[in-house]
């Protein structure tokens, strides 16, 4: 029965061997974005109990806000640039440009380490300024939500080189099927954590 | 020539069996040392500050001079309560038989992510051997109890276990998080994607409905411990003030931390903790419920209601977790929202004890030791969640919290049910996972054995705890009040070293049935799940080629007019009329 979905969706020119590993591609990359979505699941509910905990922790008489440094606005863009040009590679890659999709594939490794660099120097400003994880609560959140941030998103910069690896391994003919699976993974992994950022600034800086 | 390698076969294999009999057998082992702290636990309950120097040879550290030091016993009771939760309860049961049987009832080759699910196991392995390494460190093993309550789990100066004890813990039950979590991923994920043509949802056996729903518990619920293992560990190391208030004076010295909160670790524990129970018995209820109809030869009786039940049961239980903490200076009336949300969770799960009941009605009931285990986990049930309904009422817990209530009450639930129910898992899967029988003289043995003294400990635990016995204490010669339960306490310790003894005779079945053990057939209990249609064990990639063809749900028994009385899952609609 499912042998008979494949064959509607795939070229009849294509053989049986090629329908059943098309299939089974597909599946397979189903199955990852299943697991990764279940994985950011939980990832979702880390960050929830450490909002939640902040905003108990917030409550308490010794609470003393600390002044967030302004570089953080330049890591929030960079950030976001990385975005953009992750997007502008897929787009490439899916209309077959291998060039401009490595070129853009490349730019957003270049912008996700300069953000990871950027919040290790703004760790460094902060311990400049005397203002080290235990020196007070905010501060404590502020070492402890960044830190486990970045952690994340080292993972998320392993998945794109995987991604940019792949996509030099291939020829330009078999571009979009492997283009879809390890890109795909790093997009997804990539934005989510670029939007919990997002909500980690919001939440830092305004309670 | 790799693939047949016997490294690759059986010890870094990706087979799903093979995984769920790693996990099984690591987890029994973990069982064998749980049981041992716990004999120690109750001699020292019965023969309080009792000389005892052929254990002062075996551990000098927690014999001092023969007699065992209080820093010790409290480390025990840790000990004890995170080997059976989350190393023997959570490997074999969920992890073990999770892996084993949620490929093959639903008709898949394997699972959805072989490599991860390998990976999982090894990660499991190494943290069970770090919690048991915490035993060898300095100071001791962790004795904040399996709760980690800060400022004891915090404060590394608090107490021996306090120390480096604790950071093992912790350590060991990160890795363990990270296996729990890409085990459970794979569950879902196999449930969701590799059903065989023809299996729907509602045609899911409730032993994987059980699995899936503990994985997505598991999957939402372990996330804020490990938030709260995060800044747990910042506190102890980094002078952080997460959970630890201002003006501890320990050691004489009033410590420099300010303004945490001990209750945000009791919040986000338990946010995990309750749900966690749930993981655990939630397989050990599917499991049974899955065993009866073979050996009544009956249909299930309210099968989607038992399943709508455990969906129910899983919600319910993300929002109840303040039920452990009523005594904590809680609001009255918060406390009053998590009795009234307690007392719903009742609803559901007395709906699906009342299904199991009735699936026995009119049944010609085979007492095989499977089925008397499945009976005796459906008992314990009962018993057990009706302890529950005095302590989910905050004006009881009032009386009752940390009294020996409590310990009889959930030993009775997360200890018995799942213990009954791994037990007839293994007695039910045997012949299906190694080929061959397991003497059923010896099993009912070991049921009677099993039973019998695990009911009389915990239902006598809380009657010690109606007469005022507090928890977690290491003595009671000092308390007038409690003279009268020192005899109790001596019967209570016989009955457990009866109990631990009756488990080797299920040792002993295990191995002689492994080497000895007659034949078994494919399907010798003539059930109607998937793993019965193929080979006993089953070969690598299960079902060959083609992933077979379900044509009904799993309690097809007795249908009328029929030659057989029970059908396959696999069996078309022209052959046997589907029912469901």
């Amino acid at each position: 029965m499912t042998e008979i979905d494949a064959s509607v969706t795939t070229p009849l020119a294509m053989g049986r061997t090629d329908v059943r590993s098309t299939r089974e591609d597909r599946r397979r990359r189903e199955q990852t974005q299943l697991g990764l979505w279940m994985f950011l699941g939980t990832v979702t509910m880390l960050f929830a109990a450490f909002t939640s905990a902040y905003l108990v922790r917030r409550g308490s008489i010794d609470w003393q806000s600390i002044v967030l440094p302004a570089a953080l606005w330049v890591n929030t863009a960079a950030l976001a640039a990385s975005s953009v040009t992750l997007e502008g590679s897929r787009w490439a890659g899916r209309s077959g440009r291998v060039g401009p999709a490595r070129l853009g594939m490349a730019a957003t490794i270049v912008l996700g380490a300069g953000f990871f660099v950027g919040q290790v120097g703004v760790w460094q400003t902060l311990a400049a300024q005397g203002v080290f994880v235990p020196t007070s609560p905010h501060a404590s959140f502020f070492y402890v939500l960044t830190g486990v941030h970045l952690v994340h998103l080292l993972v998320g910069l392993v998945l794109l080189v995987n991604a940019l690896r792949s996509l030099a391994a291939r020829g330009a003919g078999a571009i979009e099927r492997a283009w879809d699976g390890p890109a795909a993974t790093a997009a997804t992994f990539w934005h989510f954590f670029g939007g919990v950022w997002l909500y980690l600034f919001f939440l830092l800086s305004s309670f | 020539m790799s693939q047949d390698s016997f490294i690759r076969r059986y010890v870094f294999s990706t087979d799903h069996k093979i995984i769920g009999i790693q996990y099984i057998l690591t987890g029994f082992a973990m069982a064998l040392v749980g049981a041992w702290l716990s004999v120690l636990i109750r001699l020292q309950l019965a023969w309080p500050l009792r000389l005892w120097p052929w254990l002062e040879t075996l551990m000098p550290n927690g014999y001092l001079g023969g007699v065992m030091a209080p820093e010790f016993y409290v480390a025990l009771v840790t000990m004890h309560g995170t080997i059976m939760v989350f190393f023997f309860i959570s490997y074999v049961l969920v992890s073990g038989f999770g892996n084993y049987l949620v490929p093959l009832q639903i008709g898949a080759r394997d699972m959805a992510f072989p490599f991860l699910n390998m990976l999982s196991y090894w990660i499991a392995l190494l943290s069970a051997l770090v919690m048991l390494a915490s035993f060898l460190v300095e100071g001791g093993a962790a004795a904040a109890g399996w709760t980690a309550y800060p400022p004891l789990s915090a404060v590394a100066s608090a107490m021996p276990g306090s120390g480096l004890g604790q950071s093992v813990w912790l350590l060991s039950m990160a890795l363990f998080i990270a296996s729990f979590t890409m085990s459970g991923l794979n569950i879902v994920a196999t449930v969701f994607t590799l059903r065989a043509p023809g299996m729907s949802m509602w045609r899911l056996p409730l032993t994987i409905w059980s699995y899936f729903i503990s994985a997505i518990l598991g999957l939402l619920a372990f996330p804020p411990l490990t938030a709260a293992a995060i800044m747990l560990l910042f506190d102890r190391h980094l002078g952080t003030s997460f959970f630890l208030p201002g003006g501890m004076v320990v050691a004489n010295q009033v410590l420099e931390h300010q303004g945490g909160s001990p209750l945000l670790w009791q919040h986000l524990f338990w946010f995990l903790g309750h749900p966690e129970v749930y993981v655990l018995i939630l397989p050990a209820l599917g499991i049974a419920a899955d065993i009866m109809p073979v050996f009544t030869r009956k249909p299930l009786f309210g099968y989607r209601i038992s399943v709508w039940s455990l969906i129910g049961v899983g919600v319910l239980s993300m929002i109840v977790w303040g039920h452990h903490m009523f005594v904590s200076g809680m609001s009255p009336f918060t406390g009053e929202y998590f009795s009234l949300a307690t007392m719903l969770i009742t609803i559901p799960m007395a709906v699906y004890g009342v299904n199991m009941m009735a699936s026995l009605w009119g049944g010609t009931m085979r007492l095989t030791t499977p089925m008397l285990f499945a009976l005796g986990a459906l008992a314990f049930f009962g018993t057990g969640g009706f302890g529950g309904i005095f302590l989910g009422n905050a004006t009881a817990d009032m009386q009752l919290h940390d009294t020996y209530f409590v310990v009889g009450h959930f030993h009775l639930m997360i200890g018995g049910v799942t213990l009954l129910g791994t037990f007839a898992a293994v007695y039910f899967w045997f012949p299906k996972m190694f080929g061959r029988l397991m003497s059923p003289v010896l099993g009912r043995i070991h049921f009677w054995g099993t039973f019998a003294p695990f009911f009389t400990i915990f239902f006598a635990q809380h009657f010690l705890g109606l007469q005022g016995m507090p928890r977690r204490y290491y003595a009671f010669s000092t308390y007038e009040y409690l003279e009268g339960t020192q005899s109790q306490n001596v019967i209570i310790t016989v009955v457990v070293l009866v109990l631990v003894a009756v488990q080797f005779v299920f040792a002993f079945n295990f191995v002689w049935s492994l080497l000895r053990g007659a034949t078994a057939s494919e399907n010798p209990w003539e059930a109607t799940t998937l793993e019965w249609t193929v080979a006993s064990p089953p070969p690598h990639g299960n079902f060959g080629d083609a992933a077979p063809d379900v044509h009904r749900w799993a309690y097809e028994y007795s249908a009328e007019g029929q030659s057989s009385d029970y059908a396959p899952q696999t069996v078309t609609s022209s052959d046997v009329p589907v029912t469901a």
